[in-house]
């Protein structure tokens, strides 16, 4: 790349920074501002850093390896409803933790589908609660996500580096080692150290299926400390612990990303010579209907439990669901005020490190964060007539880390193959942006938005604790037909959530996507 | 910085919206309560209802979480809080209430249909349930958590870090076993499936098939016989006799209207409200009403014995009891 | 006149010096051994790369520190001369409005291009779906429309077959002829500077030598050129 840096301001990418960096460190230093001199970390709490670190890693791991053969099938093949079945990936990452966790239950429980199968051969039946459940659960959540990050790294070799294999007759592996193995490199550190953090804020999935308290996490201990025991200052160092494993993980990640360009191209549709054999193409058959099946059946599970509860649905659910898509709205064009200045300083940065700045917004307990802001706002102006832009802000912070994972690959490319040009012709600022990057980001942009609006619809988040009658989500409205026994509407209410927030989803990623391939 | 400034815009947008409506002309009553009670479908419309009738005065729920996450927002609030009243703490937070020296005493009277005296002043108790576990009628259940243990059945409970029904569990042990609470949380640890953050999952757990019981109250199956006619759920008796939990309402002492305040705690204990909470909180209520419990009630089993702990000795009894739990259970 | 004086350009290890003056309306080729600084010489110019010391003059003009768009010269690059989400028609227009907010005279002057490179009829397709010779004239066309003092070709044709290459270089010729533009040419190839050069500057060994007439160089070189151009 030329020295001179592409003229893409870094004065609003430096300050979309700041402003998450505020968002948080202001909540963590109001929390202690309000702590009285604590108990400190015991026993119990070590142990829980412990579990929590390590069913990250697991998760990590295991969601990262899995995702490359699945995401490898997918940019392979091309077959009849293959779009449908990566929109309908995104779904198991943006439920609400208990319907993921329910539809979950129903194929892999005690009396669940698996099992039921298992008794009928009369073999014996396996319990999916442990580490393993968690993991299990963690990858179910995680591995879609995965696939489609690593997907994308795919669709980003230019369709020209394959006329070149095809051309070279390279067989799968060394196409796999010239081509793919690089790209991978590249992507796979970001996407592992994503789902790690995500992993250790994991609290009701973690509890529900480790089987106890040995499952214990560090965000369980946080909830603990503010909600039981109300011990600010156990809470904070709780976070900061959290916040610390997070930005570790962060910087091996970014520290081990190679800095490869994988080059220009000139937009041609990819089409691909290699692994067209019999054995690749069962394997990559197979791998895919293996992945479709672990990640489809608990959601036809959640889609078939909640069918018979939709007409059970108060008129309060529709209500809220009108709210939800409304926050989602608002969330989403907070994220891209922070996404994109952050994502063009960045991309325009030799090194990575500012990513990890995205990363601390997700390893941020909410709860911490949603306290924080309640103990500075409390004083001026009553918490209920900020619920709105506080949920908004931490719906789009929690996304930011994937919205930047998303964009800023793309961003970068960008910047390398087209900068000079957009130089010479003196395309600098907004034009900039509105000419050369948000439509050559488009795919990008459509996917991260849609990624935020479903989260967003998704996320019980702050609300609950900014509490505001007006404002009932509808996540909220579910949990609340489920804590008055009202299981059917909680399950219709679930379904309908599902729905709204794969809608949303494939809405924003089909505007991307435009006529393109995904 | 053009975006972090829209940032601070829309807060400072929201801040200049008008205060809320402590000048206006009808007084307001604010009532904190936890988040099922305002549900459409839970007591608090028809109460606000109900109350309005009488009071000349503009009834406001504000729902949040449950018990514990109210008392946490009291304690972030402080003196400043907008609360008048507030409704839906029970017998084991009421200790940790008191510390905040927010609460003031409340004169009401009230024929209480508890099974225990209630004497404390700052707090007036408006439903109580017992917690049990609950099963299906084609099990034959076991009748003391010896039992139970020493049983195959499977269990889901609530964490008591987290959930109230967890915390009562955990004191109905410790109340009935003292010292030998930890070796029965040791015998229980291979019946229990699993232990959730809430009683929403753990209860949704059981529906689902996931476990033979669950920690939740003898009032559960009403729920069952009576919206959904479905009696196939009970609840299992045990001889060791069942906690109990209490909910209670008191008011602030920073209140600026307590008079009002006050009426709300008497009216919480009069036949107008205490006949809307059974079918709509599916508790017991705190005074009998005149038309007698609903239909259904009556199939419910009725525990011998109750128990509870004095709540003044709940936060050293409950830290005790915690370190036995985790110390079983980690096992 | 354009003048680099007494500039150096450090990039890691890599150092070039160059002390030149270069004259509106002529042609130059740049001409030297791979590695010498050919590119690193027209990246300074363009100011892709910052001088480490000296200035370059326009005229009267210090324009050392003048953002790219703002000076008076245009750059073909060796690829990635046209942004593949526009149609050739918006590339074009790009050259007259960097915001692309064409008005109708704009607009004609963009068609008169395509016309004049024979891409009328391409105008609304994107480049992709061009020749590597069309996408070439979509690139000039722009330059074209550009009107700047000076165009730069870094290698922008080395791609095509060696009668697209004489086409193309005929093309530019007569369109810098047209806009009275000076032409500096990075080449390699012997035949490009008796085609087209007036003058050629000779970079090796980190250094940009002053321009020297083209046909009595090449006729006559000295022996590091001669080196270069082997033995023929």
């Amino acid at each position: 790349m030329a020295g001179r840096a592409v003229s893409l301001s870094s004065k609003t990418g430096i300050g979309a920074a700041a402003l998450v960096v505020v968002l948080i460190l202001g909540a963590l230093l109001a929390v202690l501002s309000r702590a009285e001199v604590g108990s400190g970390l015991g026993r119990a709490d070590w142990a829980a850093i412990r579990f929590t670190v390590w069913q990250a890693f697991l998760s990590a791991l295991i969601s990262t390896v899995l995702a490359i053969p699945v995401a490898r099938a997918l940019a392979r093949r091309r077959f009849p409803g293959r779009g449908l079945l990566v929109t309908l990936l995104g779904a198991p990452f943006i439920l609400p933790v208990i319907v993921a966790v329910l539809g979950l239950l129903t194929v892999f429980g005690r009396g669940g589908w698996v099992n039921q199968g298992l008794d009928a051969l009369g073999l014996p039946t396996l319990s999916i609660y442990g580490l393993h459940g968690v993991v299990l659960a963690h990858v179910f959540f995680n591995l879609p996500l995965a696939t489609r990050l690593i997907l994308q790294g795919w669709h980003s070799i230019p369709a020209e580096r394959f006329r070149l294999a095809a051309q070279l007759r390279l067989t799968p592996r060394a196409t796999f080692r010239t081509l793919e193995w690089p790209m991978l490199r590249q992507v796979v550190p970001g996407i592992a150290a994503l789902i790690f953090v995500i992993c250790l804020t994991s609290f009701a999935v973690a509890l529900t299926l480790g089987g106890g308290p040995r499952a214990t996490t560090i965000e369980l201990a946080i909830y603990q400390a503010f909600r039981f025991d109300f011990d600010l200052s156990r809470a904070a160092l709780l976070s900061v612990v959290q916040l610390i494993v997070a930005g570790g993980a962060a910087v091996v990640a970014l520290w081990i990303i190679p800095q490869v360009s994988i080059g220009g191209g000139l937009d041609r549709p990819v089409q691909r010579w290699d692994a067209r054999r019999g054995l690749q193409r069962a394997m990559d058959a197979g791998v895919i209907a293996l992945a479709a099946a672990f990640l489809l059946l608990p959601l036809a599970a959640v889609v078939w439990r909640g069918v018979n509860g939709l007409p059970l649905l108060p008129v309060s659910v529709w209500q809220a669901a009108g709210m939800s898509v409304f926050v989602a709205v608002i969330s989403v064009g907070v994220l891209l005020a922070l996404a994109l200045p952050m994502a063009g300083w960045i991309a325009t940065r030799r090194a990575g490190g500012v990513e990890a700045i995205g990363l601390l917004g997700l390893s941020a307990s909410p709860l911490m964060i949603g306290t924080g802001w309640f103990i500075l706002v409390n004083p001026v102006i009553n918490p209920a007539d900020v619920a709105l832009p506080v949920t908004a802000l931490v719906n789009a912070m929690m996304a930011l880390p994937f919205c930047l994972r998303i964009i800023v690959p793309r961003l970068r490319e960008t910047v390398q193959d087209y900068g000079r040009l957009a130089q010479t012709l003196g395309v600098t600022g907004w034009p900039l942006w509105r000419i050369v990057i948000l439509p050559r980001m488009r795919g990008q942009l459509g996917f991260a938005t849609g990624l935020t609006a479903a989260l967003s619809i998704g996320d019980l988040g702050v609300i609950t604790l900014f509490a505001d009658q007006e404002r009932v989500t509808l996540p909220l409205q579910m949990y609340r037909l489920m804590g008055s026994y009202q299981m059917d509407a909680a399950a219709g209410a679930a379904l309908l959530l599902l729905v709204l927030a794969l809608g949303v989803f494939w809405l924003c990623d089909k505007g991307g996507r435009g006529d393109a391939e995904a | 910085m053009k975006y972090l400034a829209l940032g601070a815009a829309t807060f400072l947008i929201a801040q200049t919206a008008p205060p809320s409506a402590a000048y206006a002309e009808t007084p307001e009553l604010t009532v904190y309560t936890y988040d099922s009670f305002v549900a459409e479908w839970g007591p608090g419309p028809q109460i606000e209802a109900a109350f309005e009738e009488t009071c000349g005065c503009d009834l406001k729920f504000v729902g949040m979480g449950d018990g514990a996450a109210l008392l946490a927002r009291l304690k972030l609030e402080g003196a400043r809080s907008e609360a008048d009243v507030v409704l839906g703490l029970d017998t084991s937070l009421i200790a940790a209430a008191k510390d905040t020296g927010l609460f003031t005493e409340t004169q009401v009277s009230a024929d209480y249909a508890l099974p225990i005296e209630w004497t404390d002043s700052t707090f007036a108790p408006y439903d109580w349930g017992y917690f049990a576990f609950v099963h299906n009628t084609d099990l034959t259940p076991p009748a003391t958590f010896k039992a139970l243990a020493a049983s195959d059945l499977k269990i889901v409970i609530q964490d008591p870090r987290s959930s109230t029904p967890g915390l009562g569990l955990l004191m109905w042990v410790k109340d009935a076993y003292g010292d030998e609470a930890e070796s029965i949380w040791a015998g229980l640890a291979d019946n229990i499936v699993t232990v959730t953050k809430g009683w929403s999952e753990a209860y949704g757990l059981f529906l689902e098939g996931e476990a033979d019981m669950v920690l939740s109250y003898t009032t559960s199956p009403a729920y069952h016989i009576i919206a959904e006619e479905d009696d196939s759920k009970a609840a299992a008796v045990f001889d060791e006799g069942h906690y109990m939990q209490i909910e209670v309402a008191g008011r602030l002492a920073g209140s600026d209207q307590p008079e009002l305040a006050a009426d709300f705690l008497n009216f919480m204990v009069s036949d107008a409200a205490q006949s809307i909470l059974p079918t709509t909180n599916w508790m017991y209520p705190a005074v009998m009403p005149s038309g007698g419990l609903p239909e259904g009630f009556e199939a419910l089993v009725k525990p011998e014995k109750a128990r509870l702990v004095d709540s003044a000795l709940v936060p050293a009894i409950r830290d005790e009891a915690l370190e036995e739990w985790l110390a079983a259970l980690s096992r | 006149m354009l003048r680099l004086e007494n500039a150096q350009v450090k990039q890691g290890r890599f150092a070039m010096s160059a002390d030149i003056a270069l004259e509106r309306g002529q042609k130059y080729a740049v001409i030297g051994p791979s590695g010498a600084g050919k590119s690193t010489l027209l990246n300074a110019l363009c100011g892709f790369v910052p001088l480490a010391t000296g200035r370059l003059i326009w005229n009267e003009d210090d324009i050392t520190q003048a953002a790219p768009g703002a000076r008076p010269m245009t750059m073909l690059f060796q690829d990635n001369n046209l942004f593949p989400h526009l149609t050739v028609a918006q590339n074009v227009g790009l050259g007259l409005r960097p915001d692309l907010k064409v008005s109708k005279r704009d607009l004609d002057k963009v068609n008169d291009a395509l016309q004049r490179v024979g891409l009328l009829d391409q105008a609304d397709k994107r480049p992709g779906a061009l020749s590597g010779g069309q996408q070439s004239r979509a690139a000039l066309a722009r330059v074209l429309v550009q009107a700047r003092e000076w165009v730069l070709l870094d290698e922008p044709f080395a791609a095509l077959g060696p009668a697209l290459r004489a086409e193309m270089l005929d093309l530019v010729q007569d369109l810098v002829a047209e806009t009275r533009a000076g032409l500096i040419m990075v080449t390699h190839a012997p035949e490009d500077v008796r085609r087209i050069a007036d003058q050629v500057i000779f970079v090796a060994e980190g250094r940009a030598h002053a321009p020297e007439p083209a046909a009595a160089l090449m006729d006559n070189p000295p022996p590091a050129l001669r080196e270069y151009l082997g033995a023929g």
